[in-house]
C-alpha cells in the first residue's frame, strides 16, 4: 500500500478547513456526556437527496442493506435508493470519497484507516455499524494434520476454542526448514488483519509490524507469520495452489474451504472475542454535512433492516438468506449461505457445531456505533505499527469521536420509537450512554479491553507496540 | 433480406447462381463448413467441461450455458415487473408526501434495481459508441493532416508509437482520477463511470485510426494528385473530390480495428473500475461464487464475442456503402 495523493490542492486545504472544525465540534463533546440529550425533538426533516446509491462488497453481512432495500424500509424514509456491487474494498473506499457512491458497507477499520491518514486520506464517518463476528480462520489440511499433533481431544473431537499455541510448533518447523510462513488476510485495515494476528499473537507468534513513516506497508517486519492481502473470493484458490498455509475471511470463504475438502477452519472470530463489531455503514464527512436529514432516515432505514433480521429468534433469516443469494447481492448458493446465517459451522468435515451468534445484526446493540469499538480498532493500529507514533488516550478519543457518530444514530433511534416502529428498550439508553462499552474480558488470550484506557491496554500485551515505541 | 444475409455470412458470396439447386450447392459450402466447425466446438467444449473441476464445480457446458441464458431472460422479465410496482408506489408515495407538504414538487424517478443481462448489455453498446465517436472525430482529421503533411507526419509520430501499445489498465487509474476531479457537477448529464469507461476506450481505440487514415492518405495514387493539380482544384475540394474517396477503405479499415479494440477494452475497464456493464456483469458474477457463476459468465463471454462480431459486420456494411470501388473484395 502506498500513500495515494489523488486530491487537488485546492481540495485539499478545502478537507483540513472542514475536519479543523469538525474536530472543534467534537472536542466540544466532554467524555461522558449524554449524547443528543438536546433533541427533544424527534420529527426528522425531509431528506435533501431522495436518490442514493450506495456501495457494497458481495459478503454475507451486507444483509441490512439489501433487506431495508428489499422490504421498503428506504422507500418509507423517501429515499430511492440503488445497491452497486464493487469490485474491492479500495475501489470501494475511493467511489466514497470521490462522490459517485453516497455510502457504502465497509471494514469497521476503513473510516477509522482513511482519517487518520493510513492508505488513503479523507475524512469519513459512520453512524450505524452493520454487524458482529462473521470471520472465520482456515488453515489448509497439511497444517491441519501437523496442528493436530498438539491439540487435546475430548469424546473424539478436538476441544474448541482452538489457539494458535497449537500452530507455533508448526510455524516453528517451517521457519526452521527455512520455509517463509505464509497467510492470507483481506486488507490492511481490515478486521480479518486485527483478528487473524490477534489470534497468532495471543499464541505466540509474531505478525510482523507495519512502518508508514519509513514507507514499509507491506507489515511483515520482525514476523515469523507473514501476512499478506488475498481478495476473499481468491483464498481458498490460494490456499490450494500452496501460496498460503492458512487465513482469515468472511463468510462463504471458511466453508468452501470445507466443502471443497481443502482446509479446516479452526476458530472463528466469535471465540477470538465474543461480539466483536464487523463492519459499519460509512459515509463522507462532507456527504454527512450536507445531507444530516438523509443521514438519519438512512440510519432509521438500516436499523429497521437489521431489527427484522434478527427479529424473533432470528425466524426471518431463512427469507434473509434467499434475498442474499440472489445473484445481484451476494449471489453464493443458498445452502452455503444458510450455514452461517442460520447459526451452524462446519469445522473439520462432519464436526458441525452450534454458533447461534456467528452473525449478529441487532441484539447485543450491535448496530450502535460505539466510541469504545473505534479504539479497539485504532489500539490494534498501534500495536501492530500502521500508527507509527505514540498517542494520548485523549488522541484515541478524539479520532473515535471524530469517525464514530452516535449523535446520528440517537437521532435516528428516537424518531422510530415516536413512529411507533421500534421500542425504547431495543437501544441504549440514549440519556446515559457514553458510547463506551464496559470493560469486556472475553478475548481468546484472557486480556481485559477498556476503552477508555487505550494506553493501558496495550500495555498489557507482549507482542506488539506500545508506550513510546517508534520502529 | 440478401443483404443483411450478405453481412452476416462468413465468406464472401459472389458465386453465379442457376437455379435453385444451383443456388444450394454453391451455397453448400460456406453454410455447411461454418456449420460444422461450430458442432465441432460444441463438441469439443462439452468433453472437455466435463474433465475440468474448479472451485466452483464442473465447468460448465453447452447445455449448463443455455439454461442460464434462459434464467437471465426469466430475470430479466421478473425485474421488469419489480420496476412497474415501484412506479406505481412511488406516484403513492408522492401523492402522500404533497398531501403532507404542498411545496413538494414530485418527481418520478428512475427505477432503483440492478440492472440485468440486458441493460447492461446496452450500456456497454452505448459507451463503446460514445468512446469510439469520440475518437474517430479526433483520429481521422489528425490522420488526414500526418497524412498530407510530412512534417506533421514527424512531429505527431513519436507519440502515437508511445502511446499505441498503453495498456487500457494503465490508463484508467488516471483517467478516473482526472474525472473526479474535473467532471464536478451536482446534477451531472452523464454518470462519472461513464465517462471514465467511455474516454479510456477513446484513448485505446484512437490509434488503429489514425495511422491507417494517415497511410492511406499518404498513398494516392500520384495520377490523382496531379489530375487534382491540372483541374486546380481549391484545397476543399480536393479533400473531399480526392483525398476522402480514395482513402475511405484504409480508414474504415482503421475504424474497424479501432472499434474491435474499443470493445475488448471497455470489458476489461468495466471489470476493473466497477463501471456498469458487460464487464462489471462478468465481475460480479465471477465474485458470487456460487455454482451458476461460470455457466452464466460463459453466456456473457459469447454475448460479448457475438455482439463483437456484429458490431464488425455493421462496421463493414458501412464501408461498403460508401466505397466508390465496388469491385475491391473486404473481407
Amino acid at each position: 500500500m502506498t500513500k495515494f495523493k489523488n486530491v487537488s490542492m485546492l481540495k485539499q486545504i478545502k478537507k483540513k478547513m472542514t475536519a479543523g472544525i469538525t474536530a472543534a465540534i467534537a472536542l466540544s463533546f466532554t467524555l461522558g456526556a449524554p449524547l443528543a440529550s438536546a433533541q427533544s425533538d424527534v420529527k426528522v426533516g425531509w431528506p435533501e437527496k431522495e436518490e442514493l446509491k450506495f456501495g457494497f462488497i458481495k459478503l454475507t453481512d451486507m444483509a441490512p442493506l439489501a433487506i431495508a432495500y428489499e422490504k421498503g424500509f428506504f422507500e418509507d424514509e423517501g429515499l430511492y435508493v440503488t445497491l452497486e456491487a464493487q469490485a474491492n474494498w479500495k475501489v470501494l473506499l475511493d467511489r466514497t470519497i470521490d462522490g459517485q457512491l453516497d455510502g457504502a458497507h465497509m471494514l469497521a477499520g476503513q473510516p477509522l484507516g482513511a482519517t487518520i491518514g493510513f492508505g488513503t486520506e479523507a475524512h469519513v464517518v459512520t453512524a450505524f455499524s452493520m454487524d458482529l463476528n462473521g470471520n472465520g480462520i482456515t488453515v489448509s489440511n497439511e497444517i491441519w494434520e501437523k496442528m493436530k499433533a498438539h491439540i487435546p481431544v475430548e469424546d473424539g473431537k478436538p476441544v474448541h476454542p482452538i489457539k494458535a499455541d497449537y500452530l507455533k510448533p508448526v510455524v516453528e518447523e517451517y521457519r526452521d526448514a527455512g520455509k517463509p510462513f505464509n497467510m492470507g488476510m483481506v486488507f490492511p485495515v481490515s478486521t480479518h488483519n486485527y483478528e487473524l494476528r490477534y489470534w497468532l499473537a495471543a499464541g505466540g507468534i509474531h505478525p510482523g509490524y507495519y512502518a508508514p513513516h519509513k514507507g514499509d506497508n507491506a507489515g511483515q517486519i520482525d514476523a515469523e507469520a507473514l501476512l499478506s492481502v488475498t481478495p476473499p473470493p481468491q483464498m481458498p484458490a490460494t490456499m490450494e495452489a500452496g501460496t498460503i498455509y492458512g487465513y482469515c475471511v468472511g463468510e462463504p470463504w471458511n466453508q468452501q474451504a470445507v466443502f471443497k475438502g481443502i482446509g479446516v477452519p479452526v476458530i472463528t472470530d466469535y471465540e477470538i472475542w465474543k461480539n466483536n463489531p464487523e463492519k459499519v455503514f460509512g459515509v463522507s464527512q462532507a456527504w454527512a454535512e450536507k445531507y444530516p436529514n438523509t443521514h438519519i432516515r438512512v440510519v432509521k432505514a438500516l436499523i429497521r433492516a437489521a431489527m427484522w433480521l434478527d427479529e424473533n429468534d432470528n425466524a426471518n433469516r431463512p427469507e434473509a438468506v434467499k434475498i442474499l443469494a440472489k445473484s445481484n447481492y451476494v449471489g453464493a448458493d443458498e445452502d452455503v449461505l444458510a450455514n452461517s446465517m442460520t447459526g451452524t459451522f462446519e469445522y473439520e468435515k462432519g464436526d458441525k457445531r452450534e454458533v447461534p451468534d456467528f452473525n449478529v445484526f441487532f441484539r447485543y446493540n450491535a448496530t450502535y456505533p460505539f466510541y469504545s469499538d473505534a479504539i479497539w480498532y485504532l489500539t490494534q493500529m498501534r500495536r501492530w505499527g500502521q500508527i507509527s507514533e505514540p498517542k494520548s488516550d485523549d488522541w484515541y478519543k478524539e479520532t473515535a469521536r471524530k469517525v464514530y457518530k452516535p449523535e446520528v444514530y440517537a437521532m435516528a433511534a428516537k424518531a422510530l420509537i415516536a413512529e411507533g416502529k421500534a421500542k425504547a428498550t431495543d437501544f441504549p439508553a440514549f440519556a446515559t450512554e457514553t458510547g463506551f462499552k464496559p470493560p469486556q474480558s472475553e478475548f481468546i488470550d484472557g486480556v481485559t479491553y477498556d476503552g477508555s484506557k487505550p494506553n493501558a491496554y496495550l500495555e498489557q500485551f507482549g507482542i506488539g507496540l506500545k508506550g513510546e515505541t517508534v520502529l | 433480406m440478401s443483404k443483411m444475409a450478405n453481412i452476416l455470412s462468413f465468406s464472401p458470396a459472389k458465386s453465379p447462381m442457376s437455379g435453385t439447386m444451383g443456388a444450394v450447392y454453391s451455397r453448400a459450402p460456406a453454410l455447411l463448413l461454418p456449420l460444422i466447425g461450430l458442432l465441432m466446438f460444441l463438441a469439443i467444449w462439452n468433453g472437455v467441461a466435463k474433465s475440468i473441476d474448479t472451485s466452483l464445480g464442473q465447468f460448465p457446458g453447452p447445455a449448463q450455458v443455455w439454461e442460464q441464458a434462459g434464467s437471465l431472460i426469466t430475470e430479466h422479465s421478473a425485474q421488469r415487473e419489480k420496476a412497474d410496482a415501484f412506479y406505481t408506489r412511488q406516484e403513492e408515495r408522492n401523492a402522500a408526501r404533497v398531501a403532507q407538504d404542498p411545496t413538494y414538487e414530485p418527481k418520478t424517478r428512475e427505477f432503483t434495481g440492478s440492472p440485468t443481462f440486458f441493460d447492461q448489455i446496452w450500456t456497454s453498446l452505448y459507451t463503446v459508441m460514445v468512446g469510439f465517436l469520440i475518437a474517430s472525430v479526433i483520429a481521422v482529421p489528425v490522420g488526414i493532416l500526418c497524412g498530407l503533411s510530412k512534417s506533421a507526419y514527424a512531429a505527431i509520430n513519436p507519440l502515437i508509437q508511445l502511446f499505441k501499445p498503453v495498456s487500457p489498465l494503465a490508463w484508467l487509474p488516471l483517467v478516473t482520477m482526472v474525472v473526479s476531479a474535473l467532471y464536478v457537477s451536482d446534477d451531472p448529464m452523464f454518470s462519472k463511470s461513464f465517462v471514465t469507461s467511455a474516454l479510456t476506450v477513446s484513448l485505446c481505440c484512437l490509434w488503429p485510426t489514425l495511422i491507417n487514415t494517415a497511410v492511406g492518405v499518404s498513398a494516392i495514387d500520384k495520377d490523382l494528385i496531379n489530375v487534382s493539380k491540372v483541374l486546380r482544384l481549391t484545397p476543399m475540394s480536393h479533400l473531399t473530390k480526392i483525398i476522402l474517396p480514395s482513402s475511405i477503405p484504409m480508414i474504415f479499415t482503421g475504424l474497424r480495428l479501432s472499434l474491435g479494440i474499443g470493445w475488448m477494452v471497455l470489458i476489461a475497464a468495466e471489470m476493473l473500475a466497477q463501471n456498469p456493464g458487460l464487464g462489471k456483469f462478468v465481475w460480479d458474477e465471477f465474485q458470487n461464487g456460487s455454482s451458476e457463476s461460470l455457466a452464466r459468465i460463459m453466456v456473457a463471454v459469447l454475448t460479448i464475442g457475438a455482439i463483437g462480431f456484429i458490431l464488425d459486420r455493421i462496421m463493414l456494411s458501412v464501408q461498403r456503402a460508401v466505397s466508390w470501388d465496388k469491385t475491391s473484395v473486404l473481407r
